[in-house]
């Protein structure tokens, strides 16, 4: 079995793979990226949060013009996860047409392959596909 | 309390366009002479230039400019901040003037772009040895645009569009009906970059590039500058009454930037400041919504002009769809927007922008803007927003003679 290493860090790998969040331990503020102080209110005390891996969308766009390297049309889309977080990632699964896409639309993250290393090392990516219940 | 008003008393700008003959000192310093020739004044009537550019800004511009006008050993500040850059810099040569350090100066932004493109240019290095290794505040190992959401500009403004739409129920053709008006009343703006009519068919058939919106629904690239000269009220009482005739007021100029919300972590918020700076703006001048003969509003997307509407309060809140549908932005309209054509028509040279859209609702409030002019306009509103983020608002006055 081949090593794996996540995307971005506040990606966690494992038997349920999940976003984890740097939050604010004063204002609960929640960042992915790393943080000198809080946006929020300038404390600098951060603790970590596990953020739920469903959510509904809140904004998206069909990207059809995008550097050469990108593989087009794709989805990118605004998720508000349920119990806090918003998140940019792309949604998968879903025909790239406005019209699937309805308000508040529910969705669940999922994970894959974006690639591999010279030593072997896979990239793993996520994203947003419909919920089951909801497909 | 007049004391603290500060007055336009000339103004300049370059038509948008590609000049690859000239270079940004050329355009910014054809539009300081233009403005001093408009103001009856010269280099040597300024004691602050403010200089605002985006792509040389670590050159010495303002220096630069000043070997061409005048070196008259006056303070210079260069200035960047984002697409407000050109009106940041109006806001700098403002408070000198209201600290007292001078009674007139000069605001000029200045932009040589040429064809760069809506994505800009992206790097790539071949031929190493790939190996995953996590960098940057987000531990990433691969690029993140694209992988995880795009967060290029196109996609920024279609995502905080179709995130007003999902809410609000906006239609892929009221985002169209934006960029079909703002072409249309470019066709009479002898200083906009396109002067070219589209169908609302046409806008909608054209290629997309990021849904909603298409092609004619961004804006392009392009060289320009514009500048004004600004004087305090003390000033302006000893100058021609024909200077004095055709001066505009600034009733309001703000600056804000993007407070803390909870999706900034992943976007940009293009709202909330906008709204911050509406506010104050409105309360400053006095004046409301309502009041607004014309306004020249941020469209460096078709997205963006409706959800400026909503955030400038020119509609019902969620009303930004009706609106356009009503014909109130038009150039008949009861608020008419973007009678310039807009970035989306006339053209978005970064750095001047912000000074561009003064040059234009202080035009209007002049009665000068020929073709294009709004009858009667009397109080004016110019908007502009730069990603990162940074808002600027100013209100003019026609001069109560
Ligand atoms: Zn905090």
């Amino acid at each position: 079995m081949s090593t794996q290493i996540p995307i971005v860090d506040y990606l966690v790998l494992g038997p349920v793979p999940h976003l984890r969040a740097h939050q604010c331990t004063h204002c609960a503020a929640l960042y992915f990226d790393r943080r000198n102080g809080c946006a929020r209110c300038g404390r600098r005390e951060f603790g970590t949060k596990d953020l739920a891996t469903t959510g509904t969308v809140r904004a998206f766009t069909i990207v059809r013009r995008a550097s050469a390297n990108l593989k087009t049309p794709y989805i990118s889309a605004i998720v508000d996860l349920d119990g806090g977080g918003v998140v940019k990632a792309n949604l998968v699964d879903i025909p790239a047409e406005a019209a699937t896409i309805t308000p508040g639309l529910p969705v669940e993250l999922t994970t894959w392959v974006a690639g591999t290393d010279d030593d072997g090392t896979e990239a793993v990516s996520f994203g947003f596909k419909r919920t089951a219940a909801a497909a | 309390m007049s004391g603290g008003d500060v007055w336009i008393v000339g103004t300049d700008m370059t038509k948008v366009a590609r000049y690859p003959d000239k270079d940004v000192v050329d355009l910014g310093s054809q539009v300081a002479f233009g403005a001093f020739e408009d103001a009856s004044m010269t280099i040597d009537d300024v004691q602050v230039l403010a200089v605002g550019n985006a792509y040389e800004s670590n050159s010495g511009i303002a220096q630069r400019i000043q070997k061409q006008i005048g070196q008259t050993g006056i303070p210079a500040y260069n200035v960047f901040n984002a697409c407000a850059t050109g009106a940041t810099a109006v806001r700098t040569v403002i408070m000198a003037i209201r600290a007292g350090e001078a009674d007139a100066g000069l605001a000029i932004g200045a932009e040589q772009m040429g064809k760069m493109g809506l994505l800009g240019g992206a790097a790539e290095n071949k031929g190493e040895r790939k190996v995953y290794s996590p960098k940057g505040r987000y531990g990433s190992v691969l690029p993140i645009e694209g992988n995880l959401g795009t967060g290029l500009m196109p996609g920024v403004f279609a995502q905080a569009g179709m995130e007003y739409a999902l809410a609000h129920g906006v239609t892929r053709e009221q985002f169209a009906k934006v960029a079909e008006k703002n072409h249309r009343h470019s066709a009479l703006n002898p200083l906009a970059q396109y002067q070219k009519v589209f169908t609302l068919q046409e806008i909608l058939d054209a290629e997309e590039i990021s849904y909603p919106n298409t092609l004619p629904m961004c804006c392009p690239t392009g060289d320009g500058a514009a500048s004004v000269i600004i004087v305090s009220a003390a000033k302006l009482a000893t100058l021609d009454p024909d200077v004095r005739r055709r001066a505009v007021k600034i009733s309001a100029s703000v600056l804000t930037t993007d407070p803390w919300t909870e999706s900034d972590l992943v976007q940009p918020d293009v709202n909330t400041l906008t709204r911050q700076a509406a506010a104050k703006a409105y309360e400053v001048a006095g004046v409301g919504p309502d009041d607004l003969d014309l306004v020249e509003l941020h469209d460096c997307f078709a997205s963006a002009e409706l959800l400026h509407y909503d955030n400038l309060g020119l509609c019902e809140p969620g009303g930004a769809g009706d609106f356009i549908d009503s014909g109130a932005p038009t150039r008949d309209g009861s608020i008419p927007v973007n009678v310039s054509g807009g970035l989306l028509s006339k053209g978005h040279p970064i750095g001047s922008t912000g000074v561009a859209n003064l040059y234009e609702v202080a035009t209007h409030l002049r009665g000068e803007a020929g073709d294009r002019q709004v009858e009667g306009a009397r109080v004016g509103l110019a908007h502009v927003i730069g990603l990162g983020s940074a808002c600027a608002i100013h209100i003019l006055e026609k001069a109560a003679v």
